[in-house]
């Protein structure tokens, strides 16, 4: 028999409307704004009926001006609300850096620990049917890079539904990056209010040969990928941080000292990114002396295309990041790749478009 | 310059508070040079008048919100004078416990959010507090000093027209001391003199003053804020000011070729420091004088005197 409480399948989508429902019900400091929160797109459902819940005071549309909003966000976070705000695009973030970075990271330790910002910005990444260049873009990096800001970035539903109750639920800025292709994707999510905390990786596959990191949808291809490696004989260990800021380097660099494998692949480009990051830190960890051979996978060092020949190119996919693992964990074997028509993401066997 | 129209004791008020701003920055500009100092000032010796007519018609729970040059709108509003020294020295009694210097200057229980050393970022963050305030319906309203140059600044247009929509009880207050730096208006504005209007052309009801009359600005704000702290929406005042010392620092600068000495002549002679000076009996203005400068005195005793942070708190308060 089934208890309300027992996880059920949800829609990543889903996930993330019912944790912002719950805890707008449970503290009415909570409110949601951002451009187009409360149109009937409801940001491709992961605000659905919140209006019509809460209201207008609590849901609410803004003016094309995200510089002064996330100023706006802020100020309220330390006059005591607890704002989430919501961009359709990682991308369109770059107008709130100034705010984001000057304000909302330094407030708590400039002003002496008097302020906190409990605010949390949403933002999707967006792939595939032509996004582009200025639709496509996983920032998260420029924000590890600041202290003072969290960064959680969850790989499902059940820890989109747990990350997003504890990012409203902490009093320090979080960046919420989440990913328009993991949005139909389904997991069991309990459905009573949990949080997955900051600071905890999850070992999604466990094995002896390889460690795989997988940031963002990118654990859903690595797990993909680990599959396809088992049938190769190779079993790899995949690694979800879920959270990138904090990020829990020890769970990954005691993963890695056992495999002595490690490859990070990021929705991001390599230089100076997350996966540059893991892969430094592991290894200042873990010392010289265990013997670690790295890699990092990402965006190709170059602007995202719109033509899907030319995006096929950019982005790892199940197939690249099995042969790049292979290759760091029988490097003294010819090189192998799975068969093409295996390697397809999820969205390609069921995506129609357009978004 | 106009009347005051205002009582003794309210005069005599307004005098103190200015008085004690302008020595305050006096003093602040003598101990700089003695390298006690930890911290870049922004003085507002010449502008004090605009924050003392604002914030002597704010209450508790209303809040005011300004840039790296907030000594005067942190004082007027009764942020803490100790504090404030401490935090220039660099000392862990200082309002942000060595954390923020001069440009940073808050008090919470003052109703002094933090100020802002990036021009014009807290003219949207102040609306933020704006939007909390008219959320709590208890009728409190915001304040938010900015200079000429911030006016410029993306954010603010953002601003204006989201506190418009949204009726916001926000202040806006334009500091217009003509320069940004050493960039006056004019070389920054084709039309310098319509700050005003883009607030108006938004929705935002302007009021410009141009004589820097203390009591002028007052009128006006006390008229803005009675409306809006029963849901009138935001107004902006822009009042003509000009800054005496240098951009940053200590200093007078007129030698620097970017302005000439004869701009501040008019200024000086209308002098809101002295001019209210005139008006309070003698026996008065000479205790609250001598009030001020024990005030001061005491501020700089205990800033001298407080422990230095410790090494390991430069970690702590990163995160909430
Ligand atoms: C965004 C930003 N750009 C540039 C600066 C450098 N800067 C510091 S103060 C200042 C001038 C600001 O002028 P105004 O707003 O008129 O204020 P005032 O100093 O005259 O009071 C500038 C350009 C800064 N701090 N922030
Ligand atoms: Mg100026």
């Amino acid at each position: 028999m089934s208890t309300p409480d027992a996880p059920r399948p949800l829609k990543y989508v889903d996930a993330l409307r019912e944790a912002v429902e719950q805890e707008m019900d449970r503290d009415e400091r909570v409110f949601v704004f951002g451009l187009d929160v409360d149109d009937h797109k409801s940001i491709q459902g992961s605000t659905r009926g919140l209006l019509q819940k809460f209201g207008s005071d609590r849901v609410f549309t803004t003016p094309l001006s995200e510089d002064a909003m996330t100023g706006i966000a802020i100020g309220a976070a330390m006059a005591g609300m607890r704002p989430i705000h919501v961009h359709i695009r990682m991308d369109f973030m770059l107008l709130c850096m100034n705010q984001l970075v000057n304000i909302a990271a330094k407030a708590s330790y400039m002003w002496g620990g008097q302020v906190k910002v409990p605010l949390v910005v949403r933002s999707m990444i967006g792939k595939s049917w032509g996004q582009g260049a200025q639709h496509s873009q996983g920032l998260h990096s420029m924000f590890m890079h600041v202290p003072g800001l969290k960064v959680a970035a969850p790989s499902n539903a059940h820890d989109a539904k747990g990350c997003m109750i504890a990012a409203i639920r902490d009093d320090n800025p979080v960046v919420f990056m989440e990913h328009r292709l993991l949005y139909g994707t389904e997991t069991d999510v309990p459905a009573a209010p949990f949080t997955v905390e900051p600071g905890k990786a999850r070992i999604c596959t466990h094995g002896d040969d390889v460690t795989i990191v997988g940031i963002s949808n990118m654990a859903q291809e690595a797990i993909r990928a680990a599959e396809l490696l088992a049938e190769a004989g190779v079993q790899a260990e995949v690694i979800d941080p879920i959270w990138l800021k904090p990020l829990d380097i020890d769970t990954i660099a005691a993963s890695a000292k056992r495999t002595k494998r490690l490859l990070v692949v990021d929705n991001g480009w390599e230089m100076c990114g997350a996966s540059a990051e893991i892969v430094a830190a592991v290894l200042e960890s873990v010392g010289p002396e265990a013997g670690i051979r790295v890699q990092r996978m990402g965006f190709a060092a170059t602007t995202c295309p719109t033509s899907p020949w030319l995006e096929a190119e950019f982005y790892p996919n199940p197939g690249t990041i099995a042969q790049a693992a292979w290759k760091l964990a029988r490097p003294d074997q010819p090189d192998w790749a799975p068969s093409p028509d295996r390697t397809k993401l999820a969205y390609q066997v069921q995506f129609k478009g357009p978004f | 310059m106009t009347e005051p129209n205002l009582s003794p004791a309210d005069v005599s008020r307004l005098y103190r508070s200015l008085k004690r701003i302008r020595r305050f920055e006096e003093v602040t500009a003598e101990i700089y040079p003695s390298d006690k100092i930890k911290s870049p000032v922004h003085l507002a010796i010449g502008q004090e008048q605009v924050s003392v007519a604002v914030c002597d018609v704010l209450g508790a729970g209303d809040w005011v919100g300004g840039s790296y040059r907030s000594h005067a709108m942190y004082l007027a509003k009764g942020g803490s004078m100790p504090a404030m020294m401490a935090e220039m020295y660099g000392k862990d009694t200082g309002c942000c416990r060595g954390k923020g210097g001069s440009m940073h200057v808050i008090d919470v229980s003052a109703g002094v959010m933090g100020s802002s050393a990036v021009v014009a970022t807290q003219i949207p963050v102040a609306a933020g507090y704006a939007l909390a305030a008219k959320r709590a319906h208890a009728g409190h309203v915001v304040a938010v000093f900015f200079g000429d140059g911030a006016s410029e600044e993306g954010c603010f247009y953002e601003t204006l027209n989201f506190a418009a929509l949204h009726a916001l009880p926000i202040l806006f207050i334009c500091e217009n001391n003509g320069y940004a730096i050493h960039e006056p208006i004019a070389k920054r504005r084709a039309k310098p003199d319509e700050i005003c209007s883009v607030a108006e052309s938004l929705g935002v009801p302007a009021h410009r003053v141009d004589d820097g009359d203390v009591f002028a600005i007052r009128r006006i704000a006390e008229d803005v804020v009675r409306r809006m702290r029963k849901g009138g929406g935001p107004a902006l005042i822009e009042a003509k000011v000009y800054r005496w010392r240098e951009h940053v620092g200590p200093n007078e600068d007129y030698d620097q070729g970017y302005r000439f000495e004869d701009e501040v002549v008019p200024w000086k002679r209308t002098d809101q420091v002295e001019r209210l000076a005139a008006m309070v009996d003698d026996a008065a203005r000479a205790r609250i004088d001598s009030e001020i400068e024990t005030e001061i005195a005491d501020a700089v005793r205990f800033a001298e005197e407080s422990p230095i942070p410790a090494a390991k708190e430069v970690f702590s308060d990163v995160y909430a």
